[in-house]
């Protein structure tokens, strides 16, 4: 599979959940595992795109695809706006629910560039924070996207 | 919470998927979205010997509306369904119910097909499909068969397909002229499954007087319950309609459990009010 | 001290997080073993065989262990932490069970294998037999004994104790108003987003062991490890990595896991790593919050305390290896910000066949806090008055401070209010709610067919307890600043406010700084993080030994510079002449000549050498220590008491009887703020717990001592769709006990929460609420049992209703 845009692969057993392949058989340990049963969303990365719970999908279902963690979400030398909209407004805390935002919110922004608070709730609404009580997370989001419509930056890497 | 072993098969083309499953039978499960059966497997409440990993099969990856209505085909994700304007035009109810079913995120990956076939009667889509008198097409390696939803949904989390047979698609039958539909409701915390929840068709005839009035539920039974409330609301226009009444009807016709979120009366309660509240709104609708 | 202090700057620890670089424990340990356990499935039961032979051929198996391969001390029953003469019956289990298991998810056998896939299909092999035993669940079965948790433990009493001050029975006797009732509050838990974790290294050529664990107190740990490995601290180190989420449940220790882990690391020469899943967390780590409450209250016309008689009942489950340290905090805290005239508490806390308890951000305060302000509520309504005119009367005024209670706190120190201002508080959440224009957007909600309610509730908590903290800050020859101090984070915000206050102590650059805590080989004199006391305790201890550094570079600079040390300052890490910049000398320089040397091992080395140096030829090289450094250690006489007021309006559906907060403000005041946003972040953060505690929250245990609802799908944590928007506002008065003034934050945003929504909802309806957490379910039940007149309404409801 590509991972972060770098052609990647390792040897896994069917049942290895794509959380523990990025993690342990690639080392990209940037996304977390709350749950395993899919309700958290500390696990989430971009599938082809798309917000997805790596702890309710097999590695090898992913096998050909394209994914994105955390760990690709902003360049070498810089964060992305939606990662320098999360340190902005102090959208974080502990940190282990956070690559799961980012890449949820990095989604929502690139479908929907300038959402409402009640769009912004709706599109966090899958995942748990227990830090935050969620009020900077929020900011960060309407930041992030007055980051982006400044930068006219390209949000989907 | 890791998933127990199982030979993992990965077809590229149906026949060869329900080759193996005709292979397996009742050691198999089907894996598309799998954002109900992996948290099963992670929590070892389920070891099937086989998964049928049916995401290649692009194939299924369907969405056809015409004037009968929506077939949506296996590997059709909720988030495209819920998306697709012309599915919403052709049957409100899908969108409606859709933007209940569990979080954005979830809905990337979980199917409209999965959904049905893992009969969860807390789900919303197999309350939808019971209401509208869908149909779900089951694939075998010895052929196909059209199954009404009123025969699909076998018990809670059982539907009626047999071992070696893939639920392949489903049909959700347009809106009629002059009806209305909605789809309510109440839970505990959003996205989560509906401590009762309810989907209503109200259809009007040339007088404007209900002809048709139908409340599918969710959460109340073993599988999706159907309420037929046309003969309470007595022919009348929306306007004079006894809408507690019906609510009343469904409270009486209501036998359900409780679990640690809710008690029984609670839910007769919630049926009655989502009852009143869907069929209003349906009918509003049909106007 | 410059402007560092009080800023509210971003964090310094977010670029590492949020670019996906932390080092959480699960990250660690890449070629580790991993560890599994099979744990009890049952609540009670006796042990009678354990049958490992089918798990023998699961490839990647590398041990099994039981409790009969421990040897010596690491078989013995855990530490009893907090011991105390009230805990007369205080028990801990087996790191591995032993005969009798009591609780759903004890542990019985420990799995070794490659990797966690594999030892958790070894661990399904397993075959244990038990005799099950009848369990205990529930306090009021606790409490009526018909059966045993611990066969030596008489009605299951761990501990009774009484606190009182002056005569409670006498005075509530002679009061002209009486009040009696009963409140409940059932079950939650810290839930942390990262369960626990332990990876073990132990270095057989070196003969000592590195523990990494997401804990709350690495030094401590470390402490029980070397006893019970029977190895010398000094070659032990427990190092805390990031860690995602304490709130509690990380300061038990050690967990069975913490001695088993390094122990079969030893043995086996091994990395070993053990990440609990979800469901482990659940069964095995923590819970708290569940008690019962009688109260009788006397008081006169005006709502004036004269006599609280409090009788708590409190579930700690079926071990206490935290001894009682959250009844006593609900005992001592539930005062809140009052005068209570005469006062009685008194707690039993009892055994039950269910996960143990310990503190859970809040400690037993959430509780306290329920009981006196759900009491304040009965006053008002039972007199007709307003609720805060009640609670007005009862406060402790500024001018009486230092404010002494008579009751021993949790420190065991007396607990002595140091400073507030109660009354301005009052004011400003008033205003801050609307609390006085009410009255109108109810009669105008109720016209649309809306039910609202408001509610209020104040409290006061004791921060920063004892024995104490230490901090070290080093400056380096490169001029980069070292701080660090024993106690861990969990999200803090630590290496950003303890950074802010060495550059302001100091006069550096921030991005100089580098803070580590949580890590024995940095710093090993620790309490722990707990009780909102980082900022205090560390906090000061950091502050003080960066004076210390500040009063050793201007000794050092004012003989290079030929000045007085009086006549320095240190701006931006260069010392300086005041009014002159010209005569100057940078602090990295400073620190190369603290350190008087024969060699130089680079350039800037050079000027500490011999025949570089200046000054005396009479005079000793070296005076003191050699580096620029500087450790101290704060330890206060006793706690500092912060303190904050709640308000929230609430609507509830006539028809679902769902519960919807429309606002929810909180009045705060935790002394000086190092950094106001960070501040309110916790406060956030307590909120959202505090509002899932009134609403979602509740372990639920059947009868026979299954827990039905071990996971995230049916225990409902809070989503943002679920939290209201907070709206806070500051007040500051200064604590007179510590150098800086500040008080602690962490838990005060969950303390009033359940009293404040339990008061809206009460308000709303018209129906006395005595039991958190309420569900709609709930909330039906009650309407529809106030109707039949078996639950109360309010006084208010019934002479509104009757008017």
């Amino acid at each position: 599979m590509t991972v972060n845009g770098v052609p990647r692969a390792a040897s896994a057993p069917p049942r290895r959940l794509l959380s523990d392949f990025l993690r342990h058989d690639l080392g990209l340990t940037g996304t977390h595992v709350g749950c395993e049963h899919g309700v958290c969303g500390c696990c989430t990365v971009l599938f082809d795109g798309e917000p997805v719970r790596s702890c309710l999908m097999f590695a090898v279902t992913a096998s050909g695809h394209e994914v994105t963690t955390v760990e690709g979400l902003g360049g070498p030398e810089e964060m992305s706006p939606v990662q320098q909209a999360f340190q902005d407004c102090h959208g974080l805390q502990c940190g282990f629910c956070t690559p799961g935002f980012l890449c949820t919110v990095t989604a929502l922004l690139r479908d929907n560039p300038r959402p409402t608070d009640e769009e912004v709730i709706e599109g966090i609404s899958g995942n748990l924070c227990r830090c935050t009580g969620y009020q900077n997370i929020i900011k960060a989001v309407h930041r992030a996207a007055d980051l982006i419509a400044e930068d006219g930056t390209e949000v989907d890497r | 919470m890791k998933p127990p072993a199982f030979d993992h098969h990965a077809p590229e083309t149906l026949e060869e998927a329900l080759d193996v499953l005709a292979r397996t039978g009742e050691d198999a499960k089907v894996l598309a979205g799998g954002q109900s059966l992996i948290p099963l497997l992670n929590m070892r409440l389920a070891s099937p010997g086989h998964l049928v990993d049916i995401n290649r099969l692009t194939s299924l990856d369907t969405l056809e509306v015409t004037r009968e209505g929506v077939r949506v085909g296996a590997l059709a994700r909720h988030a495209r369904v819920e998306r697709s304007d012309e599915a919403a035009d052709a049957q409100p109810l899908l969108r409606a119910a859709l933007r209940q079913v569990a979080h954005p995120v979830v809905r990337n990956r979980g199917t409209v097909v999965g959904s049905l076939a893992h009969a969860d009667p807390a789900a919303e889509l197999p309350a939808v499909l019971a209401l509208l008198d869908g149909t779900v097409e089951a694939a075998s390696a010895g052929g196909r068969r059209v199954i009404p939803a009123a025969e699909f949904f076998a018990g809670p989390l059982e539907s009626s397909l047999r071992p070696g047979e893939l639920a392949a698609g489903a049909f959700f039958p347009a809106l009629p002229e002059r009806a209305g539909t909605a789809f309510a409701e109440v839970t505990r915390r959003h996205g989560d499954y509906a401590v009762v929840g309810a989907a209503a068709v109200v259809t009007l005839d040339d007088d404007q007087r209900v002809s048709s009035a139908r409340v599918a539920y969710l959460s109340v039974a073993a599988t999706p319950l159907v309420l037929d409330l046309t003969g309470v609301l007595d022919h009348r226009p929306p306007v004079t309609c006894d809408w507690a009444a019906a609510a009343a009807y469904a409270r009486d016709h209501i036998d359900t459990d409780e679990d640690i979120h809710a008690s029984a009366e609670y839910r007769r309660h919630l049926a009655g009010v989502l009852t009143e509240r869907t069929l209003r709104a349906a009918a509003q609708g049909a106007l | 001290m410059s402007s560092m202090f009080g800023e509210a700057i971003v964090r310094r620890e977010d670029p590492r997080l949020i670019t996906g670089q932390g080092r959480y424990l699960d990250d660690l340990g890449r070629h580790a073993l991993a560890a599994a356990f099979v744990r009890s499935p049952h609540a009670h039961a006796r042990i009678t065989g354990i049958d490992v032979d089918d798990a023998l051929d699961v490839e990647g198996l590398v041990a099994i262990y039981t409790w009969e391969d421990l040897p010596g001390r690491v078989g013995e029953p855990l530490p009893l932490l907090i011991p105390h003469p009230a805990l007369t019956h205080g028990r801990t289990a087996y790191p591995l069970a032993r005969d009798v298991v009591r609780h759903v998810g004890e542990p019985i056998v420990m799995v070794v294998a490659r990797d966690r896939y594999l030892a958790e299909d070894a661990a399904d092999r397993i075959r244990v037999e038990y005799e099950t035993l009848p369990p205990v669940v529930g306090i009021e079965n606790a409490a009526a004994a018909a059966g045993l948790v611990h066969d030596d433990v008489p009605g299951n009493a761990g501990a009774n104790l009484v606190q009182e001050a002056g005569d409670a029975p006498a005075a509530i006797a002679t009061a002209p108003n009486v009040l009696e009732f009963r409140l409940d509050i059932e079950r939650s838990a810290s839930m942390p987003l990262e369960g626990r974790g332990v990876y073990a290294r132990w270095d057989a050529d070196d003969e000592s062991l590195r523990v990494y664990s997401s804990t709350q107190t690495s030094t401590s740990v470390r402490m029980a490890i070397a006893t019970k490995l029977d190895l010398p601290a000094n070659k032990v180190e427990v190092i805390a990595p990031d860690v995602g989420g304490g709130f509690g449940v990380k300061i038990v220790h050690p967990w069975p896991e913490e001695i088993l882990i390094p122990w079969a690391a030893r043995l086996l020469d091994r990395e070993v790593k053990w990440t609990e899943d979800r469901r482990e967390h659940f069964i095995s780590a923590a819970h708290e919050r569940g008690q019962v409450q009688y109260v009788r209250v006397g008081f006169d016309d005006e709502g004036r305390l004269l006599g609280l008689d409090v009788r708590i009942l409190h579930d700690h489950g079926a071990y206490t290896p935290y001894g009682i340290i959250v009844p006593i905090i609900t005992s001592t805290q539930l005062l809140g910000p009052y005068k209570p005239g005469a006062y009685r508490v008194e707690f039993t806390s009892l055994y039950t066949n269910t996960v143990i308890v310990t503190p859970y951000r809040g400690a037993g305060r959430p509780q306290g806090a329920f009981c006196m302000e759900r009491t304040m509520d009965r006053i008002a309504d039972e007199l007709g008055l307003d609720r805060t005119a009640v609670r007005e009367v009862n406060l402790i005024r500024p001018e009486e401070f230092p404010y002494d209670q008579g009751l021993i706190f949790q420190d065991g120190r007396p607990l002595i209010y140091d400073s507030g201002d109660y009354p301005e508080m009052m004011r400003r959440i008033k205003e801050l709610i609307g609390w006085d224009d009410f009255a109108g957007f109810r009669a105008s909600a109720a016209r649309d067919g809306r039910r609202v309610g408001i509610g209020l509730a104040c409290y006061v908590e004791g921060t920063g307890v004892g024995p104490y903290e230490g901090g070290h800050v080093e400056v380096d020859s490169s001029g980069r600043v070292h701080v660090s101090t024993g106690l861990t984070s969990q999200g803090q915000g630590h290496q950003t406010v303890f950074a802010q206050i060495v550059a302001s102590e100091l006069g550096v650059p921030i991005e100089d700084v580098i803070v580590t805590t949580g890590d024995t080989r940095r710093f090993g004199y620790a309490v722990g993080t707990f009780a909102s006391r980082a900022a205090v305790m560390s906090g000061n201890a950091i502050a003080l030994a960066s004076r210390k550094v500040r009063d050793k570079a201007l000794r050092i600079a004012g003989e290079a510079l030929e000045a007085d040390p009086r006549d320095l300052e240190i701006v931006e890490g260069v010392v300086r002449v005041k009014g002159d910049a010209s005569s100057s000398i940078p602090l990295r320089t400073v620190a190369v000549l603290s350190n008087p040397l024969r060699y130089a091992f680079d350039e800037a080395a050079k000027q500490a050498t011999q025949f570089a140096v200046g000054g005396s030829m009479d005079d000793p090289p070296l005076t003191g220590e050699p580096g620029l450094e500087g450790k101290e250690y704060y330890s206060p006489p006793r706690s500092t008491f912060a303190s904050g007021m709640h308000a929230a309006i609430v609507e509830t559906d006539p028809d679902t009887a769902e519960v919807r907060i429309l606002r929810y403000a909180v009045l705060h005041d935790c002394g000086r703020l190092i950094n106001p946003r960070i501040v309110e972040g916790q406060i956030h953060g307590g909120v959202a717990q505090g509002v899932g505690g009134a609403l979602y929250e509740r372990m639920v245990y059947d009868s026979e001592g299954q827990l039905l609802n071990a996971s995230f799908m049916d225990f409902l944590m809070p989503y943002a769709t679920e939290i209201p928007r907070v709206e806070t506002g500051h007040m500051e008065t200064a604590s007179p006990l510590n150098p800086l003034g500040i008080k602690g934050a962490g838990e005060a945003g969950v303390i009033p929460v359940s009293a404040v929504i339990a008061a809206a909802i009460e308000d709303a309806e018209g129906i006395r609420v005595s039991r958190m957490p309420i569900s709609p379910s709930e909330l039906f039940h009650l309407r529809l049992a106030a109707e039949a007149g078996t639950a109360e309404r309010t006084n208010r409801a019934r002479s509104s209703a009757s008017s």
